[in-house]
């Protein structure tokens, strides 16, 4: 796996990658300078890997059909929002709340993707701005939807009135951290009425040493390998054509619409999955306005990760997705010892917004589309 | 034939009618918006003019007029003297920013828009750097009462007493019970006849001929690359002005806030007017104004009238303000299909 990477990224190393990597070594020293523990940065780092990852393999199927990044991600944020509103309202409770949130979620975002790839094939070569407005626009559309919907569970309503959803609805005794602690793994630490082989504990409390939640990273190292698997069949190969070179596909009797939407579903479908990782992970569900600029973030991991348009690989995901959150990770402690604590914030948007920025820069305009050049 | 006014203007008619508001209230609040807003939206006209579409970095525009109003209230220039003093820092400030979006916009050439979405972002978070933690570490201030209790850092709002209403009190007198500032009515008309008048002289010219097709502007003799910066730094400088008499007319400088949104409010104007992505004119700005922000007025009273929650006025709104761009890029893409 390493030897992979190096291979990979002997001659790859670009400004992001570089700056992100210097950032994440000076901070990781200051972090040890200021004593915060190198066994919980690890174990949070993991975790956070995994709560923003699916979001960002989510933007890869669009990428590879050449349609480019997802900046409408909300679209599938919502599917998954919806999915799990209704899992909350039956009250399933658990992991299974969570994979009854996801599943209920699947049809939905089946349904948006669909008119939201009839949306994106209409406008080709100009789809990352328009999926930004139609994901902003979706937001204060679905905001009458949240204020209006019937769902019954109190838990989820405005406790005055009862009527509208809660802009923050707690998963506490739903299903708030149940993939994050699925078969969680201690090394090295004290245990206390779990099981203990060789170092390695499972169950009961631990304290100090590694907490490895293995659960959590087996859901996405499968759902990676489920999409590595997607594009080794034929109709991943046409998808990867068409995103090399739409005529030549074409040419080739591949059906470009029907690939593009079928790209553009499975991308709401994942990243339905997604929000549902990401929920549970946090602990809280966020409707109305929260969704607006998931986007950005998952964008920017994926750019560092090294994703250069179509040219873009499960490994981008997961390798952008660590070194990202992780630089989020450490920098909030910090800012918070160190000075104000709006830095961690404000360097966050920087990064993020720099880092696409830079990527927008770097691949340039011309060319880029097959067609309508250089005017509109 | 664009339909979009019309919609506009049906929409503002039913959401007044349900909004039980008087007349005279909803044409103060809109003239005031008028004046307010009008400039910020003749600064989008010039790009869509040079087919570079719209220019959501205006936001960085309306940024260098704040950092000019925050070093005049820093250094407590009063009055005409600081409106000078703001006008030749905004404007070196919006000339240089507009070069550097104007020099990395033409590396995008087709993908001006999203670019100039996240310049807007990324200068934002810069500049909230710069004033939330530069102040009071690297830089110090010569005024105290700016800064926030912690010494680093500045307020949140700025009381902007030495400059507040400076110009708009000029020439103003009331008609019945509708408040005319004459002044400034003629200052934003004035300003729309010299955008109008740019796009016709031969620089407006150019614009138009880049528009068309980069390779005949080449053949003609014309270098895209220097019109396409001079368009950027056009509304740039023009957006500075913009956003300098929005916040004098509101009189308070909302630092970290102020400018968020602008952008998508004037666009969204812009295009309630009837101008399309590739096509705009300064009458579009003038009547997208009117019909968007007495919308923009009224929808929230009508949403509490109509499902007693004021809420779902604000959603509308914004859902109005995000649905209209991106009806306007789906038709106006539309047909750029793949033979």
């Amino acid at each position: 796996m390493i030897r992979y990477i190096i291979a990979r990224y002997k001659n790859k190393i670009e400004i992001p990658q570089l700056f992100i990597i210097m950032f994440l070594v000076i901070m990781v020293f200051v972090a040890l300078h200021l004593d915060i523990p190198m066994n919980w940065i690890i174990s949070d780092a993991l975790i956070r890997l995994v709560m923003n990852g699916v979001l960002v393999l989510s933007l890869v199927p669009m990428l590879r059909a050449g349609i480019g990044i997802n900046f409408g991600l909300s679209v599938g944020v919502i599917a998954g929002l919806i999915g799990m509103c209704i899992s909350v309202n039956f009250t399933i409770r658990g992991l299974w709340g969570l994979f009854a949130g996801m599943l209920f979620a699947i049809p939905v975002a089946v349904v948006l993707g669909f008119v939201y790839a009839m949306i994106l094939n209409r406008v080709r070569g100009k789809e990352e701005i328009t999926a930004t407005f139609v994901g902003f626009s979706f937001i204060p559309l679905m905001n009458f939807f949240w204020a209006t919907v019937p769902f019954s569970n109190p838990a989820m309503l405005w406790p005055i009135g009862g009527k509208g959803m809660r802009p923050v609805i707690g998963l506490k005794s739903y299903f708030a951290k149940t993939l994050n602690d699925l078969w969680m793994v201690n090394i090295g630490g004290v245990n206390i009425k779990g099981i203990s082989i060789g170092g390695i504990n499972m169950g009961g409390v631990s304290t100090g040493g590694l907490n490895v939640p293995l659960g959590l990273l087996l859901f996405f190292f499968i759902l990676c390998l489920l999409m590595a698997l997607f594009f080794k069949t034929s109709f991943g190969r046409a998808t990867i054509a068409v995103g090399e070179n739409e005529q030549y596909a074409s040419l080739a009797g591949v059906n470009i619409v029907r690939v593009r939407t079928v790209a553009i579903i499975l991308s709401t479908i994942i990243a339905a999955i997604g929000i549902c990782v990401y929920a549970q992970s946090y602990g809280f569900l966020e409707l109305y306005d929260a969704p607006l600029m998931m986007a950005f973030p998952a964008a920017s991991a994926i750019l560092v990760g090294g994703s250069m348009g179509r040219k873009t690989d499960i490994v981008h995901v997961i390798l952008g997705t660590f070194l990202f959150q992780t630089t989020y990770l450490i920098s909030g402690p910090i800012a918070n010892e160190l000075m104000v604590s709006e830095v961690a914030e404000i360097f966050r948007l920087m990064v993020t917004n720099g880092i696409i920025l830079y990527a927008l820069l770097y691949e340039g305009g011309i060319g880029r589309n097959l067609h309508g050049k250089g005017s509109y | 034939m664009n339909i979009v006014p019309l919609v506009f203007l049906i929409l503002s008619a039913t959401a007044f009618w349900f909004s039980e508001m008087s007349l005279t209230f909803v044409l103060n609040e809109v003239i005031t918006r008028f004046i307010r807003d009008g400039v910020m939206v003749l600064a989008l006209i010039i790009p869509i003019t040079a087919g570079m579409g719209i220019n959501f970095s205006i936001t960085v525009g309306a940024l260098c007029a704040q950092v000019a109003m925050i070093l005049a209230v820093d250094f407590q220039i009063p009055g005409f003297k600081g409106l000078l003093f703001i006008a030749s820092i905004g404007g070196t400030l919006s000339i240089i920013m507009g070069t550097l979006i104007g020099l990395a916009l033409n590396r995008v050439k087709n993908r001006e828009m999203i670019t100039t979405m996240i310049i807007g972002f990324f200068t934002t978070s810069i500049y909230q750097l710069i004033f939330m933690v530069g102040y009071g570490t690297l830089i110090t201030p010569n005024n105290k009462e700016i800064m926030l209790s912690r010494g680093i850092g500045i307020r949140n709002m700025i009381d902007l007493e030495l400059y507040r209403n400076l110009i708009d009190r000029i020439w103003f007198f009331t008609l019945g019970e509708i408040d005319i500032p004459l002044f400034m009515i003629f200052f934003v008309c004035g300003f729309g006849l010299m955008v109008k008048y740019s796009t016709i002289t031969r620089v407006g010219k150019e614009f138009r001929v880049i528009s068309e097709s980069h390779e005949k502007a080449t053949q003609l003799g014309i270098d895209v690359n220097i019109v396409r910066i001079k368009a950027i730094v056009a509304s740039t400088v023009i957006a500075c002005i913009g956003h300098y008499i929005y916040v004098q007319n509101i009189g308070m400088l909302n630092v970290y806030s102020a400018h968020t949104n602008t952008d998508i409010f004037s666009c969204a104007a812009l295009l309630a007017g009837g101008a399309t992505i590739a096509r705009a004119k300064v009458s579009h700005s003038f009547l997208g104004i009117f019909l968007f922000h007495s919308l923009f007025v009224v929808s929230p009273q009508a949403g509490q009238n109509l499902f007693g929650n004021p809420a779902l006025g604000e959603y509308f709104r914004s859902f109005v303000a995000y649905g209209t761009i991106a009806f306007a890029l789906i038709m106006n893409y539309r047909n750029k299909r793949l033979e």
